[in-house]
């Protein structure tokens, strides 16, 4: 077979990282906005009707949305198998806490409403406030611990270690990010809820989404003014072969100051990145707070476009450094899957990803429109 | 099992993959039944029907749920517990992974909430497009996942690459069409169809003995009986021994499930019966059928089925060369992909690199395999053999039941084309005592085909001890424990749920029929109502 050689080497890996952004924001986009309600919850949602319509926007998409996130990891496992080893086994507890997280979720949503005692209804309220309010928190935790470096060593026969713990993940400035993350979930959780929802539920995601939005900028702004001046980036001191085999080994680099910040130095234009995280949650604060949800989910979107993406930008080539061996560390040249298979890979996704982009969007027409409290009460439209 | 980590690892992976194995069956079957059923409702037009596929539906979505939460374990273990094989194999195994969520995970959940909340917003024929999409998603799931399963028991179309020190396609047409992949598929599938058959035939024979929704229950236990039949028939002739020669260690688990110590003359015969006792290499008090294993497991009357002990004589001289093999492969790292490698070097390692993976096999014994004594690759050669007792009954019970399956469902499509489904108690007693039976078989089957890869992780390449994650066993033992936990409790929940929806009947879930009219009314007079 040498039909993977039409696409040479590193055009393929630069586009497997470019997808795995894509992954990533479209995991945020899709299933973020169902974390987003599923930790508002208890807030937005008092009596049980109130709850069940609340429920009942995301109970028809959240399924298909979480896809986004078993596809990323599988994506992660075929296209950067490094990246998927060393993160998944580093990151172990706190990969386990989201798991735990995920194993309620999809229990609650089914469970919830096949009995009618408050108590177990209250319960299982719980575990969707956990559901989503805990992989929200992880996820950007995990970011910026990312973008700090990671205590990973590769040795003999490029065996991994981690010498880090799960307390030693929960940094301020990890934490911080962890913050971001949560406030731009709940952010579009709240533009989601006010679009499927009317009356106090919707006015209640109004108050939370705008409250929301404004710390997303804020937390946002402090975690790049950290990032920028106090987070140590790396940098490739050595020739690296961008087509060459993958082994993380065969290149030397350091930590340093400001090098998360090269990118923009050398293009300016990617400044429009951050930017946009800033803007979209300014304007996504306005639209909700002028009522029009559906221009608030998209502005919001946008923001946490740009903010995913702003994460990325900042280490390229870098997917994941070593803070303790950082010739060690994981780039785009060096850590990818095979030419052959990220090749194949390639050609699936160009083909089937069209297709999956097609038939949400034809489920997510068939179920516009509002969440009507009164078709939940009488039962008919087998509703959560 | 010792606390080591490799042992927890395993423990672990055991747990979450068994339990996620309870629900994967069940919806990859009863997926298919609802669409069927469905399929009939839109053909004939009559309401019954329509509740059938709603009554069913309800139990579908609590297993289903299950399977969901229980699957996304399964993805991220690989990373968690098993880092080093993730890089040594993911360059193949992920891309089955990844493919499966992209062309059949993202079908299944993305149709199932409109399965459920669609009924109102979608024409008929929509809505019986959206349920088959479902089922085609959740079988094409299955599919690749036992793609991945396959390459591991028998991983071809890869070559391992020294540079990057792991395994890298080289052929992803032959890992698709990878023959014991599909005999897996063929058989793992039928099996959750027969599941399914019996979940459905069972739970309607109850309601029978009780005389409540008898026409919902007479409509489903001929589907079920019909389609369970077939499904048992072809898990029996499809079963997975057929890719068993295909390989080195698919012959050893084949002479590890049969206790065949000993390389017999062709045709073998198959042990019934009989007390396999790994220390002593033999198996007391066996019964032996002249000629059934050589016909079972090759198909014909003259091919040799090799036993345990030539096995391991084979394995022996793989040892040998795979040393060879990791000797060339260190001076080819040192040299960092450098021209410096003497020519010999290279060609010895061309030559025996695909015995690389034994080599790997005296990790256990001695940190360099090249230092590794006489004594320590026959010890390593004897681990190729996996535990055989365990294998020998397991298998026994899993055929048994098997056979079982095929007398059951037939004897109820028989009662159902005469129409006397009700014509006998104790049989539709026998058809409630059965629903536990196929998840005892499914059961079985994954543990016959996995602990009979030990101790393998990727057959022949990559020895399970040496690709797990270095994590600290107090970690693992944490994380095993939490699983058991919510695992358990989850489970005590879901069991109840079921019952409680299977007690209320149709009724408590189908909403007013067509014409305005309670669905239990159409339960009476279906024929009237949509002649």
């Amino acid at each position: 077979m040498i039909l993977h050689e039409l696409i040479s080497y590193d055009v393929l890996r630069l586009t497997w990282w470019a997808l795995l952004g894509v992954l990533l924001v479209g995991f945020a986009l899709t299933d973020g906005f169902d974390l987003g309600t599923g930790a508002l919850l208890p807030f937005v949602a008092r009596s049980d009707i109130e709850r069940r319509t609340a429920i009942n926007t995301i109970g028809p998409v959240w399924e298909g949305n979480q896809v986004w996130l078993i596809l990323g990891g599988g994506a992660i496992f075929a296209a950067w198998p490094q990246l998927y080893a060393v993160s998944f086994s580093g990151f172990y507890l706190a990969m386990f806490a989201i798991l735990f997280a995920l194993i309620l979720r999809p229990v609650a949503f089914k469970f919830r409403s096949k009995r009618e005692e408050p108590a177990w209804r209250s319960r299982w309220d719980w575990a969707l406030f956990v559901g989503g309010f805990v992989p929200a928190l992880i996820f950007g935790v995990a970011m910026g611990n990312v973008l700090q470096g990671v205590p990973f060593r590769i040795e003999k026969d490029m065996q991994i270690f981690y010498d880090g713990s799960f307390f030693g993940l929960l940094n301020p400035f990890a934490l911080l990010c962890g913050l971001v993350s949560v406030a731009m979930l709940v952010m579009h959780g709240a533009a989601w809820l006010q679009l499927k929802t009317s009356g106090a539920v919707a006015e209640r995601a109004r108050r939370f989404g705008i409250v929301a939005a404004l710390l997303t900028v804020a937390l946002y702004a402090a975690a790049g003014v950290l990032l920028a001046n106090f987070v140590t980036g790396y940098a490739i001191t050595s020739h690296i072969d961008t087509a060459g085999a993958s082994n993380p080994l065969l290149k030397s680099a350091v930590a340093q100051g400001g090098a998360w910040l090269a990118n923009y130095t050398s293009h300016p234009t990617l400044w429009v990145v951050p930017a946009l995280g800033l803007a979209g949650p300014v304007i996504a604060a306005i639209c909700l707070a002028a009522r029009c949800p559906l221009a608030a989910l998209l502005a919001g979107g946008a923001g946490i476009t740009g903010i995913v993406t702003s994460v990325g930008v900042s280490m390229f080539p870098f997917i994941l450094p070593s803070s303790v061996d950082p010739s060690a560390s994981l780039t785009v040249w060096d850590s990818s899957s095979s030419h052959l298979t990220l090749f194949i890979m390639l050609v699936s996704t160009v083909i089937f990803m069209p297709l999956v982009l097609a038939y949400t969007s034809w489920v997510f027409s068939v179920l516009r429109g509002k969440v009507d409290p009164d078709a939940i009460k009488d039962g008919k439209s087998h509703a959560y | 099992m010792d606390f080591d980590i490799v042992g927890l690892s395993r423990l672990q992976f055991a747990i979450t993959a068994l339990y996620h194995f309870l629900f994967v069956p069940l919806t990859l079957g009863l997926s298919i039944v609802i669409a069927i059923m469905e399929t009939v409702y839109v053909m004939t037009d009559r309401a019954i029907w329509r509740d059938m596929t709603r009554f069913w539906g309800v139990l579908f979505g609590i297993n289903f749920a299950m399977g969901v939460a229980t699957g996304i374990v399964m993805e991220f273990q690989f990373g968690m517990n098993w880092s080093y094989y993730s890089h040594y194999v993911g360059d193949i195994f992920g891309a089955p992974l990844a493919l499966e969520g992209l062309m059949a995970f993202f079908l299944e959940a993305t149709f199932v909430g409109l399965f459920f909340f669609g009924w109102d917003r979608l024409s008929k024929v929509k809505h019986l497009i959206v349920t088959w999409c479902v089922a085609l998603g959740s079988n094409f799931s299955a599919l690749w996942i036992l793609i991945a399963n396959g390459w591991m028991q028998n991983p071809v179309g890869a070559r391992f690459n020294p540079q990057t020190m792991r395994m890298e396609m080289t052929d992803f047409f032959a890992v698709l069409t990878n023959p014991v992949a599909q005999a897996k598929f063929v058989h793992t599938a039928s099996a959750g169809y027969v599941t399914a058959a019996i979940f459905v035939l069972g739970i309607s024979a109850w309601y029978v003995l009780k005389g409540r929704h008898l026409q919902l229950a007479k409509r489903s236990m001929t589907v079920a009986a019909s389609f369970g039949l077939a499904s048992a028939l072809s898990v029996v002739v499809l079963g997975d021994e057929s890719g068993y020669l295909s390989t080195e260690h698919q012959k050893m688990k084949l002479a590890a499930i049969e206790a065949m110590w000993k390389t017999e003359p062709a045709p073998a015969a198959f042990t019934a019966f009989g007390f396999p006792d790994q220390a002593a290499r033999e198996t007391h008090y066996a019964v032996h059928i002249p000629w059934a294993m050589g016909l079972i497991g090759t198909r014909s009357l003259t091919t040799e089925i090799p036993g345990i002990d030539d096995l391991v004589a084979r394995a022996e001289t793989h040892i040998r060369d795979g040393i060879v093999a990791y000797d060339a492969l260190q001076q080819i790292r040192a040299a960092k992909g450098g021209a410096s490698v003497p020519p010999q070097v290279q060609a010895a390692f061309e030559e025996h690199g695909n015995m690389l993976g034994y080599a790997l096999l005296l990790e256990r014994y001695v940190d360099d395999p090249r230092q590794a004594t006489p004594e320590q690759i026959t010890k390593a050669a004897w681990d190729t053999v996996p535990r055989v007792a365990p294998l020998f009954w397991m298998f026994r019970l899993m055929v048994g039941l098997g056979f079982f399956f095929i007398l059951l469902t037939g004897t109820f499509f028989w009662l159902s084309a005469r129409r006397r489904l009700d014509a006998h108690r104790w049989l539709l007693e026998v058809a409630v005592w059965s629903i536990p039976l196929p998840w005892i078989a499914a059961e079985c089957g994954w543990i016959v085909a996995e602990v009979g890869r030990q101790p393998w992780v990727i057959e022949g390449v990559l020895p399970t001890a040496v690709a797990v994650s270095n994590l600290g066993a107090s970690t693992v033992l944490l994380t095993i424990a939490g699983f058991a936990a919510i695992y358990t409790v989850l489970l005590v929940i879901e069991m109840k749920l079921m019952l409680e929806a299977i007690r209320k009947g149709p009724d408590a879930h189908a909403p007013t029929g067509i014409e305005g009219r309670p669905a239990g009314s159409v339960d009476l007079a279906p024929a009237q109502q949509h002649p």
